[in-house]
């Protein structure tokens, strides 16, 4: 076929289909030409790449200056982790987001992948808070930027995750206390912001515990992420067990299967089919979540660019660029757990 | 099943909250401070010539050389300190849980935070004060012509409070136009929001040179509209640490009175004046009365300089803050820092 009348049947067919759709096109066209040059020019053709402070002042906001990531990307990256050591945080990361990256691409069957994760996990804790095999001891409040989002995000989803479903199996249960305590923690948690559980697990837990005994301000933050995301998933969960039809527990039954057996093997894999959509929803929000952090001291991403900048009398106005620059690492990830949840949901 | 693991940890937190608060202090902060050969210092996350993390996430500034001089008078290293960034929200609750040693982050002192807090301050490190910065297309010349003005203020700290109570004395109505990141709230004011914008007078100079579109484009009010000691907080019921800050400190100031200096500190060791010799440990040892070393203030003068020098390299001509000595001046030099005598 000839190419130019593809090419204008393919023009006609998805963007001129009818005067309503022609008319979107020209305007969606008249707006990127409005619009596109002036943002090309700011990120590119005036931009200023090098970390030089002198001539992204000069530039005077005209081009993004670039150089403030160019300068600060380690600071902002690993945030307050000691400088000398920072190749540590860099592991660990690449490792961790190796593991998540395998596990979302499906390149190994579930029980290597498994031990990856079981393998993974605690090196990626002895490598960030060393203490052994020669690794000077670095503090968990000194974890900062990515590496501390991930960890926060990761371990936040994946005990969130259990959680979730014995406390929406609870909600169902046939026992009212157990139902109810479900149903108060539930109701509880969620009725509370999440920056509330925070104050409370970083602040008032270390006063009203007794004098000399502390739990780690990354631990008491962490169960706080995890108690709260369990809350939510709980109830997608809950809305996922309902949507399977009684017909499938009276199946399960007629082949006998005891109550366990089939909720393990007939009703929870299409009840958490059924909602994937939402649980991915919710891992979205707890990886954006994390941020809230900072304001419990804890300087993960958001924070550490914030700490990296703050003082800083030479990049301080360039703080735009530094939240595009950390806007395109939640992008990312935000965007590869779509991708991961269309996969699963597909049913690769 | 879940039944027992939630009412365990529920009945854990029921009892955890009838505990009585504990004692916010054990009264050794300098034991856990030698312990762990560490000082743990409270800073903020970022104000220009007080606390700031450079790019390999050094530390300065001149609260952060308070926490240096301490380190040195007391652990003969100032490198052997931790920096907890803090924001004006958390601040105190990390004193008072013991998170921090000292908080020396940029701290007004109030009778409300020195008696309600269970903190207690202990000397100051600068006199700050709020003033004003306006457009000069408006011709102002005095904060009471701000009159149903608009004004951008940034949230969460004293200053958004000084500016109403003021302009109530006044008897002038505005219109404060809140903010809670600085950046929003400046950008505010340079894109012609506000009529003025308000913070401290420490932070306003070096605004209009640096973030404004065109410097000369901006003038600072004369009124200062507040008084803002800012200095180090510690924890009540310590009295043993209160007076190794407070004391480190004066022994700074009496550093640069007595002109003893980070360069000239080894020739002064064999100076014949005998406040100088008392100060740097050389006649009777100062030293044992606050547990520590008989050279203490002659490392922390080693350690960042006098007061002045503190003061020049961090906000003063060398640094890029610029600011005039003003009421932070020696007390024999027209200004108000003042130390008791170290005999």
């Amino acid at each position: 076929m000839n190419h130019v009348t593809a090419t204008h049947a393919w023009l006609r067919r998805n963007l001129f289909s009818d005067a309503f759709s022609g008319l979107t096109t020209l305007l969606l066209l008249a707006g990127a030409f409005c619009w596109l040059p002036g943002l090309i020019d700011w990120m590119l053709l005036q931009a200023v790449f090098e970390p030089d402070a002198a001539a992204c002042h000069a530039v005077n906001h005209a081009g993004a200056c670039w150089g403030v990531v160019a300068d600060k990307y380690r600071f902002i990256l690993f945030g307050r982790y000691p400088y000398a050591e920072q190749w540590r945080p860099l592991l660990a990361t690449a490792m961790l987001l190796l593991v998540i990256a395998t596990s979302g691409l499906r390149l190994m069957s579930r029980a290597p992948l498994l031990a990856a994760w079981a393998l993974a996990l605690p090196a990626f804790l002895i490598l960030m808070g060393g203490g052994i095999v020669g690794l000077s001891p670095v503090g968990s409040d000194q974890w900062g930027g990515l590496p501390l989002t991930l960890l926060l995000a990761t371990m936040g989803m994946l005990l969130a995750l259990p959680l979730a479903i014995l406390v929406a199996l609870g909600r169902q249960s046939g026992l009212p206390l157990l139902r109810g305590l479900c149903m108060l923690y539930v109701e509880l948690v969620r009725g509370v912001p999440l920056i509330s559980v925070l104050f409370l697990a970083s602040f008032l837990f270390p006063i009203i515990l007794p004098q000399g005994f502390s739990i780690d301000v990354l631990l008491r933050v962490q169960a706080g992420i995890v108690l709260f995301a369990a809350a939510y998933l709980s109830e997608t969960i809950r809305g996922g067990l309902q949507a399977v039809s009684g017909g499938q527990h009276d199946a399960a039954a007629a082949l006998g299967l005891d109550r366990w057996q089939a909720m393990r093997w007939i009703i929870l894999p299409q009840a958490l089919r059924a909602v994937i959509p939402s649980i991915m929803n919710s891992a979205v929000s707890v990886f954006k979540d994390t941020s809230l952090v900072t304001v419990v001291s804890l300087y993960e991403l958001t924070g550490s660019l914030a700490l990296a900048l703050a003082g800083d009398a030479e990049w301080r106005s360039f703080y735009l660029e530094g939240y595009l620059f950390i806007g395109l690492i939640y992008w990312i990830g935000c965007y590869a757990m779509s991708c991961f949840s269309r996969t699963l949901e597909s049913g690769k | 099943m879940r039944l027992p693991n939630i009412t365990r940890g529920l009945l854990a937190v029921i009892a955890l909250l009838l505990l009585p608060v504990a004692p916010s202090s054990a009264g050794k902060t300098l034991d856990q401070v030698r312990q762990r050969a560490q000082l743990v210092c409270g800073v903020s996350t970022g104000v220009i010539g007080f606390s700031s993390a450079d790019s390999q996430g050094r530390w300065s500034g001149l609260d952060v050389d308070v926490c240096r001089a301490i380190a040195a008078a007391v652990l003969n290293d100032p490198n052997k300190v931790k920096y907890v960034p803090l924001n004006a929200q958390q601040r105190f609750t990390a004193l008072q849980s013991g998170e921090v040693d000292l908080l020396s982050r940029n701290t007004t002192w109030t009778l409300t935070r020195d008696a309600s807090l269970g903190l207690t301050f202990t000397a100051i490190t600068y006199y700050d004060g709020q003033g004003f910065l306006v457009p000069k297309k408006l011709k102002l010349t005095s904060a009471k012509q701000l009159k149903n003005a608009e004004i951008c203020v940034q949230s969460g700290t004293t200053t958004e409070k000084n500016l109403s109570d003021w302009f109530k004395a006044q008897g002038i109505k505005i219109k404060p136009v809140v903010f809670e990141k600085f950046e929003a709230s400046i950008k505010a004011f340079f894109s012609g929001r506000c009529q003025a914008y308000t913070t401290d007078a420490s932070a306003l100079a070096f605004i209009r040179s640096k973030e404004a579109p065109r410097p000369d484009d901006y003038a600072i009010l004369p009124e200062l509209i507040s008084k803002e000691p800012l200095g180090p907080v510690v924890r009540r019921g310590d009295d043993e640490w209160f007076a190794i800050v407070k004391w480190v400190i004066f022994a700074l100031i009496e550093a640069e009175e007595y002109g003893v200096t980070q360069a000239n500190l080894e020739q002064m060791k064999a100076s014949t004046d005998p406040a100088i010799q008392r100060l740097l440990g050389r006649a009777e040892d100062s030293g044992k009365l606050l547990g520590l070393e008989r050279d203490w203030a002659a490392r922390a003068v080693k350690a960042v300089g006098n007061y002045g020098e503190i003061f020049q390299r961090n906000v003063g001509s060398a640094s890029p803050l610029k600011l005039p000595r003003g009421v932070n001046a020696l007390w024999n030099k027209g200004g108000l820092m003042y130390a008791p005598p170290v005999r």
